[in-house]
């Protein structure tokens, strides 16, 4: 589903990567080969600061594979990201919507997955 | 004109050593016995999918197998909002005299046919490949995303949810085929083992094995004919990463279009069935649907405005929260429930008017959309 490019945490690598469309100025965390507002060619891909605000937060107390149930419970949150885009992460189990957080980068089942904690003020 | 003329409904729960095709075959049989059709009058088949037995020509396998031999016939997969799509592409089709009978069927053997986990597993995969599945999301954790963020804005609590449950619970202890038949109470759902915060195992549909079909005509086989008065869907999204704002959702969209094409308003409706695969998704569908305030429908349930004798019943079988989900055919159980109160059939779960019922479906995580009304006429 997704074309060519560079690595990020996808691709375990310890940054955030969403691209930005030099046509419309509209920003997209998906990669695709083209923006999805307007369509145009190749949008830029940009690294993120890694800074953002809690929109939701479901704190997972019942996993469905050994190697997720090993971390339970987590917590899963989508974060608006700094720079306008949304995103799916982790963070720390005490945070709540509209905390300002801060990413690190830490293990789950196998992998580096990003991991949100309240951002230092 | 269309009109659901039979429906078939197997009870919801463990059917041991039933394959998807036993169930799917058991409920054609009741559908098109209480059309008064016979097989060979069957001329369109319409059928979901079933993740225990993936197959890329579900329809004409089962076709096969139940032995008739369709003019039309093919798969539909919108997750839970199937079995609505299926329904407004029967109607279609019926309207377009491409068909004239059409059987809309699913079963699965979702709960005995694989593991819960196995379950759980299959059905997260509605997450995106990169950038949700690898952090270990489960369905509940996408809705439990949605409902924090919905009582956050609102003001709803999870006591607040709970009493959908307990209205599901309730509604489900009087039907002989619900897979769960003990009451509960709100102290049940807040004392239930945590699954996704903020939802609790009772503020979960269960996974089921069983069996549901209807078929949906040209003309009325009966005396009371239960019409497709006006349909339409919304898609909007497909993971929950990328949901729009919680006023710009699908369900607003689905409602206002079908509202427009079967020209009726919310204050017509006089039965409900609505999805409900958690108690979030039933509260904030409400709501979105325009039968309770932003906010104010678990106050509605408490006020006995969404029982069996309330003004607006609701999802009188039990719903997904307590007859039972067993994938696609879990929601079409809501519409075999609404056809069986249109034509006074629902013995003692019978509401006191069903004339103009409004269905919706919901797939995904909010994602796909499908409002339905549904008129009795003599």
């Amino acid at each position: 589903m997704s074309g060519s490019r560079s690595g990020d945490w996808t691709a375990g690598q310890e940054t955030i990567v969403y691209q930005s469309c030099a046509a419309c100025g509209s920003v997209q965390y998906f990669h695709r080969r083209f923006c999805s507002t307007c369509g145009a060619p190749d949008p830029a891909e940009q690294r993120a600061s890694g800074e953002g605000t809690v929109y939701a937060t479901s704190l997972v107390c019942r996993a469905a594979t050994p190697e997720t149930r090993a971390h339970v419970p987590y917590n899963i949150v989508l974060v608006d990201a700094a720079e306008g885009f949304r995103m799916m992460a982790h963070g720390d189990n005490d945070l709540a919507i509209g905390d300002r957080v801060t990413v690190r980068f830490a293990p789950f089942a196998g992998r580096l997955v990003p991991h949100f904690a309240k951002a230092k003020s | 004109m269309s009109y659901i003329t039979g429906v078939g409904l197997t009870a919801y729960g463990r059917h041991e050593g039933s394959s998807t095709l036993d169930l799917m075959s058991e409920a054609a049989g009741m559908a098109i016995a209480d059309a008064g059709l016979k097989r060979a009058e069957i001329d369109g088949i319409l059928c979901g999918y079933s993740t225990v037995s993936p197959h890329i020509m579900l329809a004409t396998v089962f076709a096969e197998h139940f032995g008739i031999r369709p003019s039309y016939a093919h798969a539909v997969q919108v997750g839970g909002a199937t079995g609505l799509a299926m329904t407004m592409l029967a109607h279609q089709l019926v309207e377009a005299g491409i068909v004239r009978h059409v059987l809309v069927v699913s079963g699965e053997n979702r709960l005995t046919g694989q593991s819960r986990d196995a379950s759980i597993l299959a059905l997260a995969q509605v997450g995106h490949p990169d950038y949700e599945v690898p952090l270990g999301p489960t369905i509940p954790a996408y809705y439990g995303l949605v409902a924090s963020r919905y009582m956050h804005e609102y003001g709803v609590t999870q006591e607040d949810l709970a009493e959908f449950a307990v209205l599901m619970r309730a509604n489900a202890c009087t039907h002989p085929g619900a897979q769960f038949r003990d009451a509960i109470t709100v102290a049940d759902v807040m004392a239930s083992k945590p699954v996704a915060m903020p939802l609790k195992l009772l503020d979960c549909c269960p996974v089921s094995d069983g069996g549901v079909a209807f078929i949906v005509s040209r003309e009325p086989t009966g005396e009371t004919g239960v019409r497709v008065k006006g349909c339409a869907q919304a898609h909007t999204h497909q993971h929950v990463t990328a949901m729009p704002a919680l006023n710009k959702l699908g369900a607003e969209i689905a409602i206002a279009k079908a509202k427009a094409a079967a020209g009726v308003a919310i204050s017509d409706v006089r039965y409900a069935a609505v999805y409900d695969s958690f108690t979030i998704t039933l509260a904030m569908l409400l709501e979105d649907l325009g039968l309770a305030g932003r906010g104010e429908a678990a106050a509605r349930v408490r006020a006995g405005h969404f029982g069996r004798d309330g003004a607006m019943p609701l999802n009188t079988h039990g719903g997904l929260l307590s007859y039972g989900h067993c994938g696609v055919g879990g929601a079409m159980a809501h519409l075999v429930e609404t056809q069986l109160q249109m034509t006074a059939r629902a013995e003692k779960r019978q509401v006191r008017d069903a004339s103009l019922a409004l269905l919706h479906g919901d797939g995904g995580v909010l994602s796909s959309h499908v409002s339905m009304f549904l008129e009795r006429v003599r």
